[in-house]
């Protein structure tokens, strides 16, 4: 196939798609192939599962938490909405579901975070539903294993509160689209170069975008954990983020 | 906690939400003011391409069920979307700070 005739398609797939500006930073409707479509979905299911179970024994514990994961939920949905410009010189936006992974553990997000993407998949036509097992897995499996994890092992090296909250969101929301970029690069090898010259390509396309947004998601996560640290601490007590005996 | 180092947290605490803020701001202004001629679009727009430039063939093989009919309708959306989260946020915090000025008045 000519150079000519590919500029000429991409810029008519850039003209239909412009005056929609159905921009998402997920994965695109209909643009995975659909066993990659399937496979993706069918990884997330054992952590949806897990994810029902721990939010339905958080709140039968304590009942009072339900507004504190709400407001988890709340924080992922508005950083979803924020489309944000980047150096590279397009927009991407943060995900936001850091901070209920560092709360809640990550299944509890997974549960969240399909929630978030479901709507936009409906209303928005961003992301998409046959997209929506992979999106799930980059946002709302990857990302919240990352930030739990990261957040853990900060807090065990004793390092302060605000930079384990910050590492953790920002490079939750990092490896979200690292992840994304791998999916995109297994689902479309390159014709040389095959996996990894794919994944360069995209990665420089939505890693390297995030980079910067990243950092502001890990910024306003440090700003929102500082509020409950001040206003809910009764809250983080039980779910054992702060010790009894920590200072505020 | 005193009276007196109470509200020396608290505006120690405002200072530095502040700096967070405002770094968040410059973070997002900083681009927009480097790259006179960039577009912004989306970062999947590109990645579109990119599908497009590896495998000319691909046509995606479903579409969005329902799409925003135009870009308005679509920023109300997404608008709607930030107010509604942020809503509950301010909800929140307004809560627990209430709850907890309240505590400490029947204590003292």
């Amino acid at each position: 196939m000519s150079k000519k005739y590919q500029l000429g398609l991409g810029l008519v797939l850039m003209i239909l798609l412009m005056p929609q500006a159905a921009f998402a930073m997920h994965i695109m409707e209909g643009f995975l192939p659909p066993v990659w479509c399937i496979s993706w979905g069918v990884l997330v299911i054992p952590f949806l599962v897990m994810g029902v179970f721990s939010i339905q024994k958080t709140v039968k514990q304590n009942p009072k938490l339900k507004m504190l994961l709400a407001m988890a939920g709340a924080f992922a949905f508005v950083l979803s909405a924020l489309k944000i410009p980047s150096v590279t010189g397009s927009c991407s936006h943060p995900t936001g579901v850091g901070l209920g992974a560092i709360l809640f553990g990550p299944t509890a997000m997974s549960v969240l975070g399909i929630i978030v993407l479901l709507f936009q998949a409906l209303l928005l036509a961003h992301g998409g539903l046959t997209t929506l097992g992979a999106n799930t897995f980059s946002m709302a499996v990857v990302g919240p294993l990352v930030s739990f994890g990261v957040y853990k092992l900060v807090k065990r090296m004793k390092g302060p509160q605000w930079l384990a909250v910050f590492l953790a969101a920002a490079l939750g929301d990092l490896l979200t689209y690292v992840t994304t970029s791998v999916q995109l690069a297994l689902a479309f090898p390159a014709e040389t170069g095959g996996f990894a010259a794919s994944l360069v390509k995209f990665m420089g396309i939505f890693a390297v975008t995030q980079i910067p947004l990243a950092i502001s998601e890990g910024l306003l996560t440090v700003l929102i954990f500082n509020a409950l640290l001040a206003y809910s601490s009764n809250e983080l007590k039980d779910l054992r983020i702060l010790s009894e005996e920590v200072r505020i | 906690m005193s009276t007196m180092s109470n509200t020396a947290g608290k505006s120690s605490m405002l200072r530095k939400n502040i700096l967070l803020v405002v770094l968040v701001v410059a973070i997002a202004v900083i681009p927009l003011l480097l790259l006179k001629d960039a577009e912004f679009g989306g970062a999947d727009g590109r990645a579109e391409q990119a599908i497009t430039e590896i495998n000319a063939d691909y046509k995606p093989w479903f579409s969005p069920v329902w799409e925003p009919p135009s870009g308005e309708i679509e920023s109300l959306l997404f608008a709607m979307q930030a107010a509604l989260g942020a809503g509950f946020i301010g909800y929140y915090i307004g809560y627990v700070r209430g709850r907890k000025t309240k505590n400490s008045v029947e204590k003292s």
